[in-house]
């Protein structure tokens, strides 16, 4: 029981990072831009973050400057691949390779260093009253950092805005059908960008979470290939955030359950059991490809630049 | 807002010269914009620019050794190519580069004992067939379910890493290495051999060129594949076999990236490790469609791009600036070649009074 506790307590923590990429990524892929640039966008969150970080102590301002360095990546592919049209893929790779650069440069001279005092403690563990103290749930879920809380606040609000909201419908108009919302008067180009732009604030702050919580202190290639699990996280979780809370902490439990079994005596080999993510992924999106099920499907547009004079 | 007193319209086909004079400028603008940035960080740009290319080209060792990072990257750009070709985003070529150089090393760490030249060639044939299978697998479940395979070829490069890592930590890890986590370096017998300083992957490179280049322009099969690429369903009224071709080709693609990976770990580390692809196979994808998918001109990109890695390693040591500027400059070349496109198939033109007034 201990054990468990420990384990999936350790899981919702590992599985944060992924949770708030694969947020990001599901608000981009909502309006129909697939943007493989997320591992590129949370090195550079993880970067300013930890930077900011270092300069000011401050885990208000680190967490502004993670947003802001992921939105700002965010925007290079969104003028590539919404306004000049260019190819989702191409763009969203470069992205990538961008983004490891840049965090590879700025972050050299920080290389092993640690996060400030100030900042550890402000991302200390914080039971929540009460629920903190409901026996086997308590511990795992409210006995966490601020961080945690945050992303299920956001869950929560995108669940609502997406699902319950007149701008969540026109958002999922653009991606099944951006002409037709077009024709409908939605203002499709802003419809991408500002989902595309938050999108990369929230895979920003996704790797702020490693390099100022769970790490906490840089290393070079922080996220270690974890942005490429969050892309499988979107379509594990079908581009329902609801659902990505769940894929989340199962991959984020994945990544550390080799380990952790080691640790209670059970011997099986780690490298095998991180390949389930990926294969995981793939039996989904075969899954999801056969479009038998309309909710769980993929947005209609995804991967395609919508160009008004070419309806 | 401004952007509505614009609009941007379809042009007709530009000549080549003015494409290759967009391409420069995209590229001249991304050496400025990242010289404007190392300014700001306090290095002189131009300096760390002349000594990139010092790097590059200042000694034989030094040119010896941007041959040497031009040679896969080829390689693997020719069987990217051949995927792009037909609209198949092959994200996977690093997971083919570590799977050819794992069926290539099966032989290599095997059968040692054989001749030389047998050998090598069938290391080749493995790495070509194994990369080449791997590729096929994303390829069937493409034709078999539709399942994407961005994401199928970009999660089995994950699956490919681990089962490396798998190897090296377990099954095939060196006992005489001292507990130290690698496998064993290839005998002799199965390392490639020189050829003016340069091991041999360079003649096979260069072949490779003209080959797929032949193929694809020349050739039925190739044609096949350009016109699946455009239209399938011209393809289908065109009586062509799309599930066949397209295997094919996705079988080749995989193939050519599993043969630079064999090649590599063969000539170049003399050993097969998890760090064989190392990004190689996203750098790859940057290449081709720089190179807009045509074989003698990723010649050239990819000539540029070792350039700038191997100018890169260099002022690392040099200077002391992270060789990871050399990767920011590849990205930023590529963000504005991207952007400069627009520019080849649409023009922008003010949009005239009577149409706002429609508005």
């Amino acid at each position: 029981m201990d054990w468990w506790i420990g384990f999936l307590s350790a899981a919702v923590v590992a599985g944060t990072p992924l949770l708030f990429a694969s947020l990001g990524g599901i608000l981009s892929e909502r309006v129909g831009n697939q943007n493989l640039g997320i591992e590129g966008m949370m090195l550079m969150g993880a970067v300013s973050g930890f930077i900011v970080a270092v300069k000011t102590s401050s885990p208000i301002l680190a967490m502004l400057a993670a947003a802001l360095a992921g939105l700002a990546g965010a925007f290079i592919y969104g003028v590539l691949a919404i306004t000049f049209r260019t190819n989702q893929v191409v763009s969203g790779l470069t992205l990538t390779m961008f983004g490891t650069g840049l965090a590879s440069f700025l972050g050299k001279p920080y290389v092993s260093m640690m996060t400030p005092q100030a900042i550890k403690s402000f991302f200390a563990s914080r039971p929540i009253p009460i629920l903190g103290d409901i026996p086997f749930i308590g511990p795992i879920f409210f006995k966490q950092d601020i961080f945690i809380y945050f992303g299920y606040a956001l869950v929560i609000v995108l669940g609502f805005y997406i699902y319950k909201t007149r701008q969540g419908l026109n958002m999922r108009a653009v991606g099944q059908n951006p002409a037709a919302a077009d024709a409908a008067s939605i203002n499709v180009t802003l419809y991408k960008y500002v989902h595309v732009l938050l999108g990369g604030a929230l895979c920003g702050l996704g790797g702020a979470y490693l390099s100022l919580v769970y790490v906490p202190s840089w290393q070079e290639n922080i996220t270690a290939g974890l942005g490429w699990i969050a892309v499988a996280l979107i379509i594990f979780a079908t581009w329902n955030p609801y659902k990505a809370v769940f894929g989340s902490y199962l991959f984020g439990g994945l990544t550390i359950l080799g380990f952790r079994l080691q640790g209670a005596g059970i011997h099986i080999n780690q490298y095998l059991v991180d390949m389930t993510p990926y294969v995981v992924t793939i039996l989904v999106l075969i899954l999801v490809s056969q479009g038998h099920s309309v909710k769980n499907a993929p947005p209609k547009s995804l991967g395609l630049p919508y160009f008004r004079e070419e309806r | 807002m401004v952007i509505r007193l614009f609009q941007i319209i379809k042009r007709s086909e530009i000549t080549t010269l003015k494409k290759t004079i967009n391409m420069l400028i995209a590229i001249f603008l991304a050496l400025v914009t990242v010289a404007i940035f190392l300014a700001i960080l306090g290095y002189n740009p131009l300096s760390v620019y002349a000594s990139m290319l010092d790097g590059a080209f200042g000694s034989n060792y030094r040119i010896k050794q941007t041959i040497v990072n031009t040679i896969p990257l080829v390689i693997t750009s020719l069987g990217i190519l051949i995927a792009f070709k037909m609209k198949f985003w092959n994200i996977g070529a690093e997971g083919q580069i570590l799977i050819g150089g794992f069926c290539g090393g099966y032989f290599a760490y095997n059968f040692a004992y054989w001749p030389k030249p047998i050998l090598l060639l069938v290391m080749l044939i493995a790495g070509f067939i194994g990369g080449g299978l791997w590729g096929l697998l994303a390829g069937y479940l493409k034709t078999r379910w539709h399942a994407s395979e961005a994401i199928t070829t970009l999660m089995m490069n994950y699956i490919a890493l681990k089962w490396i890592v798998y190897l090296q930590f377990g099954p095939w890890k060196d006992p005489n290495a001292f507990g130290y986590p690698t496998m064993s370096r290839f005998a002799e017998n199965a390392i490639f051999p020189k050829l003016f300083g340069v091991h041999i992957g360079w003649i096979i490179a260069l072949v490779l060129v003209v080959a797929v280049h032949i193929f694809m322009t020349r050739t039925k099969k190739g044609f096949e594949i350009a016109v699946i690429g455009e239209s399938e369903n011209t393809g289908r009224y065109a009586g062509i076999n799309i599930k066949r071709t397209m295997l094919l080709a996705i079988f080749l693609s995989g193939a050519l990236c599993g043969l630079s990976g064999i090649i590599q770990a063969s000539a170049v580390n003399n050993i097969l490790s998890s760090t064989l692809a190392n990004g190689l196979g996203y750098t790859a994808i940057i290449t081709t469609w720089l190179a807009h998918l045509n074989a003698p001109l990723t010649l050239v990109v990819c000539f540029l791009f070792a350039v700038l890695t191997q100018g890169g390693s260099f002022i690392q040591t040099a200077m002391g600036i992270p060789s990871s500027v050399a990767t920011v400059l590849q990205a930023m070349i590529l963000f504005f070649v991207l952007g400069s496109e627009l520019f080849n198939n649409y023009k922008i033109v003010r949009k005239n009074k009577q149409q706002k007034e429609v508005k």
